[in-house]
């Protein structure tokens, strides 16, 4: 399963990937092509349509299923197998692109761009493994605050002379 | 090195740099992977929950079979143990379980294991989430483990489910308490069958609960709000029909069902079809599935969105039945017509099933399939026309209708090649059955598929050829004409050596031939043997795994193992009726052509086999098993299994009472197999009486790569069951599981002894005893042959005893069981009897046991 998301303009950032077979091949080009597929199918289709995918061959067969939501000029897509629940995975993303407003105070496409890293943490701590981590947006926003609370102190102890080295 | 460093910094900053570099460079260089397992390790024990927390993201996001080996053991541990922090526990959980989907052999099951379930009740709900999840993946393998989880999950759910929406304060989402654990216990919940009473009734409360909420007015406008309250309400309704036990419960499912097909939310929509797939499937719903069925086919009609056509196309085939048919068959042609190219083919194999499958009028079936060539002759795969015929000759009612038919589709001008195909083929056979009539005579007949031909494949215009000669039988007034088209350059010159062959050839045969050679060489076709539609399979393997497998490489694969089966037992031989001469000229080379009525020719049952239903996933023994099983027990060498993914085949020696067998395991797919184990499992029974050793496999099976299993066999005294042969691998991510049981039988262990008839009779006294004897009186359930019949005597392993019995159509044989402890004398004679197409087997030996289970087994094979 992986996370993708991509703008209008066939810019996209693949964010997380974790499926057997994109593991064992290792290869940069598959998961090009993957995400060129991926966008293929999702952006060409209309409003109102459903939210599901019936999975492409390269995101492993039938079993796999594209989940994707449209944010203004953002598409958000999770690629899951049949042991998640459709809506389920939906609300996921709702509630992941509220914890990154949440973390980045009114999240624009711009912010995800240019702190790649941190939109990576978030996902990070809801989904690990290619598996539904937390849900619990509060709780994702508090570790988050705790780790940039943890990067702040430590940043300070970099500017400040090492001495413990 | 320096990644290493870092991941051994003190500071979170480094750490988490370190850890990124790791999980994005995998590879498993041995050197560095110690250093990287033993920073992971040390964070781990460190008791810092952010250090624990980086550690257990990273395994889980490499999840390789090395971290595996390393971590397997350790995180258990920290699962379960009573200090661990939440938010430790949770990632734990999950990590837990992307090893256990990698590599399941190496994550220990033990005491832990009573302790997880347990977690059920924790306090918090982001560790029960993670723990249902894990518990669920691990009760799908080992169901009674994690028995106890059951009335856990129905209990905690009756929480959630009765909690007022402010009671659960963060984990209520849009006042919906805890939607993803409420969908996670759903889910535990349909790994078991419904549980017992006192439960049950507090679960169905539940359920019912759900239902009741909604219908309910929102709480709020927003989707997410629906959403997460459906999300709820579709699990819900999969278990319910997942337990398929309450009547009740599942009308209201398939009424709250119908209600969203027609809801305005698109995702609603198409999640109904898709569960009302798998609720027509229930005998208690189907007839209430089919009152929505006009919606659904204004579904198929209206709807914007293809995956929302192709789940209407589903529910569509899954509610027809007989009474539905015909209605179903027209909405699909129809929307064909206009379907999008993606699903067309499936389209095309689901009518042409349908249409088999309730044809009660065969002129209505094959009226269905010509349309179906002519709407999207593109996409009727070669199977479908190889069914049509195969009907058409086997029922003598329909072939003047379809000779008729398919004279009149290939008037029309443009016709699809398919078309030419099967009208061609139709028209050869039958086509004297429509000549009476005067638009219809044979040289009208004849111009009419000679106008299509320069326009055909070279495949298509072979099949016309051997129309053609068929029409030379059929049509001795029209014969000049042919010839003169055989004659003529373009045929006898041609450029394709199979088309010049076939001109030649029968370019001689209608010249040289007489009337009666003709006749008889030409004769019609013979009934093709009954079996499971190949349409079926067809659609089988779309809808599986392995979409990829070319179907061309299967038939190859598969011929090529009918050859390749070491030795043609002499049954086989025999069995092989004089098929007519025209079978293979007719290039009809996938079907099996033999007149085979009599015994399970190899090839023969292993296509019935292959195609044989597999609905059951959950079944202990794959499909056809049995059969398969069956077929070994008078010879050593074929292939045991085979499905669109593996193929299983065996070759085996026994002397005395050791035996070796080489079990072959062929990857029919383009894909790795992963973790491939095969196991031999014997019943404690067995065990002791039989001692088998096997060599692990190599856990990768390269797509379209072989490996052989030795498994050498002593039989230390007589045994009754078989061993079963478990196989598991991970195939494009889905894990497989397949039993079949191996033929390691008893008669396997037979010497053949001669003797006089007076030393048998002699003996055969001796064991007169009412203990030693079985007696099996049984019908035939092949033809009664003589020949086939002493093969598999000889094949069964005991000696065929010629002019011993005073009845020279009894069979008499005899033989020594050899085992480690003892020896087993036996003697068995059959008794045919053909006016009542019956059979009497008699066993005598020295050991009950042995002469019954050697009774049952043979008695099968006639």
């Amino acid at each position: 399963s992986f996370t993708g998301l991509a703008n209008q303009t066939f810019c996209t950032v693949l964010l997380y990937k974790n499926s057997p077979s994109l593991k064992t091949r290792e290869s940069e080009d598959i998961q090009q092509q993957i995400i060129r597929e991926t966008f293929h199918l999702v952006s060409k289709r209309d409003e109102n349509v459903c939210n599901f995918l019936e999975g492409g061959l390269l995101i492993g067969g039938s079993d796999n299923k594209l989940i994707y939501r449209h944010y203004a000029t953002l598409y958000f897509v999770f690629c899951v197998d049949s042991s998640e629940s459709e809506l389920g995975i939906l609300d996921l993303i709702q509630v992941f692109v509220e914890t990154l407003d949440k973390c980045f105070e009114n999240v624009c496409e711009l912010d995800l761009i240019f702190h790649v890293d941190k939109v990576h943490n978030i996902l990070a701590e809801m989904v690990m493994g290619g598996m539904v981590l937390e849900t619990n947006m509060n709780e994702i926003v508090t570790q988050i605050d705790a780790q940039n609370k943890l990067e702040k102190s430590e940043t300070f102890i970099f500017q400040s002379p090492r001495q413990d080295r | 090195m320096e990644a290493v460093n870092l991941l051994s910094s003190n500071r979170y900053t480094e750490k988490q740099i370190g850890y990124l570099f790791i999980s994005v460079l995998v590879n498993s260089n041995s050197e560095l992977i110690r250093l990287i397992n033993n920073a992971i390790k040390n964070d781990l024990a460190s008791r810092n929950p952010t250090f624990m927390g980086l550690a257990l993201h990273c395994i889980a996001n490499v999840g390789s079979r090395e971290m595996a080996e390393a971590f397997a053991g350790e995180i258990p541990k920290i699962l379960v143990a009573g200090d661990t922090m939440d938010s430790v526990k949770q990632s734990a959980a999950l990590c837990l379980l992307r090893l256990y989907r990698t590599s399941p052999d190496l994550v220990p099951m033990g005491d832990w294991t009573s302790r997880v379930v347990h977690l059920l009740n924790d306090q918090h709900l982001g560790v029960v989430t993670a723990a249902t999840s894990l518990i669920t993946t691990l009760a799908q393998k080992n169901p009674e483990e994690f028995k106890t989880s059951v009335s856990l999950a129905v209990s905690r759910l009756s929480r959630i489910v009765t909690s007022a929406s402010t009671d659960l304060q963060d984990y209520t989402y849009y006042f919906v308490p805890a939607p993803w654990l409420s969908v996670k216990l759903l889910r535990l919940l349909q790994c078991y069958p419904p549980p017992d009473p006192a439960v049950r009734g507090r679960l169905t409360e539940c359920l019912e609960t759900i239902l009741n909420k909604a219908q309910e007015p929102p709480k709020s406008k927003k989707v997410q709000h629906s959403n997460a309250k459906n999300a709820v309400l579709f699990e819900a309704i999969s278990l319910i029909i997942h337990h398929d036990s309450e009547p009740n419960l599942l009308v209201r499912a398939c009424n709250q069902l119908g209600q969203f097909l027609q809801h305005r939310e698109t995702n609603l929509r198409y999640l109904a079809l898709e569960s009302m797939c798998t609720l027509a499937s229930s005998e208690f719903s189907h007839e209430a599935v089919k009152t929505h069925i006009e919606t659904v086919i204004n579904a198929l009609k209206t709807e914007r969105d293809v995956s929302v056509r192709q789940r209407a196309v589903d529910l569509l085939y899954a509610m027809c039945d007989r009474s539905n048919a015909q209605q179903i068959v027209a909405e699909m042609l129809n929307y064909l017509e206009t379907a999008d190219y993606s699903i067309r083919e499936e389209i095309v194999l689901k009518v042409a099933i349908l249409a088999e499958k309730y044809a009660v009028d065969y002129t209505w079936y094959v009226d269905t399939i010509l349309n179906l060539i002519r709407i999207a002759g593109d996409y009727v795969s070669e199977e479908v026309w190889y069914r049509v015929i195969q009907i058409v000759i086997n029922r003598d009612d329909v072939q003047g209708y379809a000779a008729k038919t398919v004279f009149e589709a290939l008037q029309a001008p443009a016709c699809h090649e398919n078309l030419v195909k099967v009208g061609g083929y139709i028209l050869g056979e039958f086509g004297n059955l429509i000549a009476g009539d005067p638009r219809s005579s044979p040289l009208i007949q004849f111009n009419l598929l000679h106008s299509k031909f320069h326009l055909c494949s070279v495949p298509t215009r072979a099949l016309l050829l051997s129309t053609y000669i068929k029409f030379v039988n059929l049509f001795p007034e029209i014969k000049i004409t042919i010839q003169d088209v055989l004659r003529s350059d373009s045929q006898l010159k041609n450029a394709d050596v199979e088309l010049q062959q076939r001109a030649v050839e029968y370019l001689r045969l209608s010249t040289i031939a007489s009337t009666d050679i003709l006749a008889t060489v030409l004769e019609e076709m013979p009934p093709f043997p009954e079996r499971e539609s190949s349409i079926l399979a067809k659609l089988k393997k779309k809808k599986g795994p392995s979409t990829v497998t070319d179907l061309e490489e299967i038939k190859k694969e598969r011929s090529s193992d009918m050859n390749g089966s070491a030795e043609p037992t002499p049954v086989n031989a025999s069995n092989v009726s004089t098929p007519s001469p025209s079978a293979d000229l007719l290039g009809l080379g996938a079907v099996p052509l033999t007149n085979s009525a009599p015994a399970p020719s190899s090839s023969g049952s292993l296509l019935v086999d292959v195609f044989s239903d597999s609905s059951s996933v959950a079944a202990p023994l794959a499909p056809g098993s049995e059969d398969n099983f069956a077929r070994f027990i008078c010879k050593n060498n074929g292939v045991l299994f085979e499905n669109q993914l593996l193929q299983i085949g065996l070759k085996s020696e026994f002397r005395q009472n050791l035996g070796r067998m080489f079990i072959f395991y062929g990857n029919k797919t383009s894909t790795q197999f992963l973790n491939f184990t095969p196991t031999v499992i014997c019943s404690d029974e067995l065990q002791s009486s039989l001692n088998l050793q096997t060599k692990p496999v190599d856990p990768i099976v390269d797509g379209g790569a072989q490996v052989q299993q030795v498994v050498n066999i002593e039989c230390i005294s007589d045994f009754m069951d078989a061993p079963i042969l478990n196989i598991q691998f991970r195939y494009g991510g889905t894990l497989q599981n397949l039993s079949v049981k191996l033929p390691i039988t008893l008669n396997k262990f037979f010497q053949p002894t001669e003797m006089s008839s007076q030393d048998f009779f002699q003996r055969w006294k001796q064991l007169s005893s009412p203990k030693q004897e079985v007696q099996n009186i049984f019908k035939a359930k092949h033809p009664m042959d003589t020949e086939i019949t002493k093969a598999k005597i000889i094949g069964f392993g005991s000696a065929l005893l010629e002019e011993v019995d005073p009845n020279p159509a009894n069979f008499v044989g005899a033989g020594i069981i050899h085992t480690k402890t003892i020896q087993i004398g036996c003697l068995l004679r059959l008794e045919p009897n053909l006016q009542a197409q019956m059979y009497r087997l008699t066993l005598r030996t020295s050991k009950e046991a042995v002469s019954q289970r050697l009774c049952e087994l043979l008695s099968e094979q006639f």
